[in-house]
């Protein structure tokens, strides 16, 4: 009884008034808090798959990053602090980490190159209120979620197919000749599978000039790939459709030159055939394949600004998929801090949905979002590599070259 | 589909089957002798392939010229790891040498990550691209060059085994451990040796494998599954059960990936190791258990 009394007595007059203050202090802060997050940098958390086996691609993608400083003050854009995260290739850590970074004081996030990590860090965003700006995810479920919070610009899987269709129609229709028959080899993954049916699915709506003869799924782990390619090679097909990944495609170059099979033209639809492993690899070799892909339009101007910073920054890396469009999410993210003149999340997010970047480096018009938060205006290029560089044959707009067809014999390269 | 189609995926199926088998010779011997089983038997291999890539970039070695010296280097580390890791494990209960292997299989891998990175490595010899062309039949000649090494390497091992006093001694410790004690034979010292030499295969298997394969850290644990199909195939214990097991697995997965998918091949090898294990659970040439 004694000490309840004395814990009655502890909340004094003075005690309480003491408090109050306190709290007013606090209170008052507050918005000061705020007008002074105005002249501070934005604080970004960079979600990448910087480890498994995803990691050189995450470790690419930073390189975009590293770069965009620079570029970003020349454009006359607030800071921004970068707080790097490794989601590990593994969607319950991308989850954990974007929960982290929000934790610890991000107020955007951007990321993941993956669609199912990309997924998994779009709810944390939606859920804790912080935008997210994605770089590079495909999957079209993630923007068809009526999330406020996340944005795209990246094109969707339906987006780069119908892109590359008609593409491949503008090459065919520059060189005045198309194949009239193709073989298509693909990995049998996620994103193999995805693209192959979705091509099923989208085929007879582009009236192409060929028809596809056969489709072989191969394991993506596949050590030796001669068996495919004995495969494809019989069905006499003119030309390779190839859905593949960076060792594949190398494997599949190998096959085509042992065992003697040109095809009029190799149409690549996703990664492999264009990255710089690829080109070092195979020399001479690497010269034709046409990679139909999200990319960039070589002759905007901050294109170039880009490519001249990645070359002082990183000496004999080509510019890429990567690089461009995560260095779009951070112009994106220093854009939208810039109008909104606050970090207040909901504040940003607004920012981000007037979106309207007509200085930009991908092709089409420029960066903007729909409703659902998709940029929809953008377009996928067709590029071809060429003595160890990639140029861009179409859109006509976005073209650098004009194509080199049909491909020239393995055996006949010096 | 042409029957060339048919005949150039058999000839490749064998010629890789014959590399495949050389790797698994090394696993069948030790188990066979020391019986332990080599849980860590492909990412030795991954070793002699960073050896043969990281000898190619930087001294601009052809792998298959470096490809007894590799495996002297691994028959040293097989020697030192039996001697002074497994062999107090021998007389242990087997889930006790298996956590042993297992951890020196990741130990291997994390190794090779940290030092080498996770991008897949490879080395552009002059006839890398090359191939032999019968009429219609294209031969692909880095995989005859390979298959043509371990046919020699797997011959040097037989009579090494068949013909020498060190292999006949080798064979009595494989088929009677205590009449071998009686004898006088220094079992530990040729249980070392064994080890050494099943290392040995795979220094040179995995030059062989570099010039059709790419190399990965993470590659070591598939071709430990690989050597571990071949050897129950063909029998484990049996070198020549080794080989016929290998060429058996080679020519399945290329023949079901012509004619079924590719996407089936390892599906069709596995398949053929379910066949054996309910039908001759020896395995093809292995003797049956007393």
């Amino acid at each position: 009884m004694k000490k309840k009394s004395q814990s009655k007595a502890a909340v004094t007059r003075r005690s309480f008034s003491a408090g109050l203050g306190a709290a007013g202090i606090v209170a008052g802060a507050a918005p000061f808090n705020v007008v002074r997050a105005q002249g501070a940098a934005l604080k970004v958390g960079v979600l990448l798959p910087r480890s498994g086996y995803q990691a050189s691609i995450g470790q690419d993608c930073q390189r975009g990053v590293d770069i965009s400083a620079g570029i970003l003050k020349d454009l006359g854009l607030p800071p921004l602090q970068i707080m790097n995260a490794d989601t590990e290739t593994n969607v319950d850590v991308a989850r954990s980490r974007a929960e982290k970074l929000i934790g610890e004081g991000a107020q955007l996030l951007i990321g993941a190159f993956d669609s199912g990590q990309t997924t998994a860090i779009a709810q944390v965003a939606e859920q804790k209120g912080i935008p997210l700006v994605i770089n590079i995810a495909a999957a079209p479920p993630i923007t068809e979620q009526g999330y406020k919070f996340v944005f795209r610009n990246f094109p969707t899987g339906p987006m780069i197919l119908r892109d590359a269709f008609l593409n491949q129609k503008e090459v065919f229709q520059i060189t005045g000749s198309a194949p009239k028959t193709a073989v298509m080899l693909h990995v049998n993954d996620t994103y193999g599978t995805s693209i192959q049916k979705g091509m099923a699915a989208m085929f007879p709506k582009f009236d192409m000039p060929y028809k596809i003869l056969q489709e072989i799924a191969y394991d993506p782990t596949a050590r030796d790939l001669s068996v495919e390619i004995a495969k494809a090679k019989a069905t006499g097909a003119e030309a390779l459709i190839a859905v593949s990944r960076l060792n594949d495609a190398i494997l599949l170059t190998r096959e085509l030159v042992k065992q003697r099979w040109t095809p009029m033209a190799v149409l690549s639809i996703g990664p492999g055939w264009y990255e710089d492993q690829y080109l070092k690899t195979l020399g001479k070799l690497s010269d034709g394949p046409i990679s139909l892909v999200p990319w960039y339009d070589p002759n905007k101007k901050l294109s170039k600004s880009l490519e001249a910073a990645l070359a002082k920054a990183h000496p004999g890396v080509s510019m890429s998929t990567n690089h461009v469009y995560t260095f779009e999410a951070l112009l994106v993210a220093a854009d939208a801090y810039k109008r909104a003149g606050s970090a207040d999340p909901k504040a940003l997010a607004d920012a981000i949905r007037t979106t309207n970047i007509t200085n930009n480096v991908s092709p089409g018009p420029g960066i903007m979002f729909d409703a659902k938060g998709q940029n929809d205006k953008l377009k996928g290029s067709a590029i071809q590599n060429r003595g160890g560089k990639l140029v861009t044959l179409a859109p006509r707009e976005a073209a650098n070259a004009k194509p080199e067809w049909p491909l020239k014999p393995y055996d006949k390269r010096g | 589909m042409p029957l060339d189609v048919y005949l150039n995926v058999a000839v490749s199926g064998v010629l890789t089957g014959l590399v495949y088998g050389l790797m698994a010779l090394g696993l069948s011997v030790i188990f066979g002798v020391v019986r332990v089983v080599n849980f860590a038997h492909g990412e030795m291999m991954t070793v002699a392939m960073y050896i043969a890539v990281t000898l190619f970039s930087t001294l601009h070695l052809d792998p298959l010229v470096m490809l007894i010296p590799i495996a002297m280097v691994l028959f040293a580390f097989g020697y030192v790891l039996q001697a002074g890791l497994i062999n107090p494990f021998i007389t242990r209960p087997e889930h006790s040498q298996f956590l042993l292997l297992v951890a020196i299989a990741i130990i291997i891998v994390n190794g090779l990550l940290i030092v080498f990175g996770p991008s897949s490595q490879n080395v552009q010899v002059t006839y890398a691209f090359d191939s032999f062309q019968f009429g219609r039949l294209i031969i692909d000649a880095t995989k005859a060059y390979a298959a043509v090494a371990a046919v020699a390497v797997s011959a040097a091992l037989f009579i090494f085994f068949r013909s020498t006093m060190l292999g006949t001694s080798i064979r009595a410790c494989a088929d009677n451990y205590t009449g071998a004690l009686v004898v006088g034979l220094n079992v530990k010292r040729l249980y070392a040796l064994t080890f050494a030499l099943g290392a040995a295969c795979v220094g040179a298997a995995g030059p062989m494998l570099l010039l059709i394969f790419d190399v990965t850290p993470a590659a070591g644990p598939a071709y430990t599954l690989l050597a571990f199909v071949i050897v129950i195939t063909g029998g484990l214990g049996s070198m020549p059960g080794a080989l016929v097991g290998g060429v058996l697995i080679g020519l399945t997965e290329a023949m079901a990936g012509l004619v079924f998918t590719p996407s089936a091949k390892s599906m069709f090898a596995f398949a053929i190791l379910v066949l054996v294990l309910l039908f001759r659970p020896q395995g093809i040439m292995g003797k049956r258990a007393a």
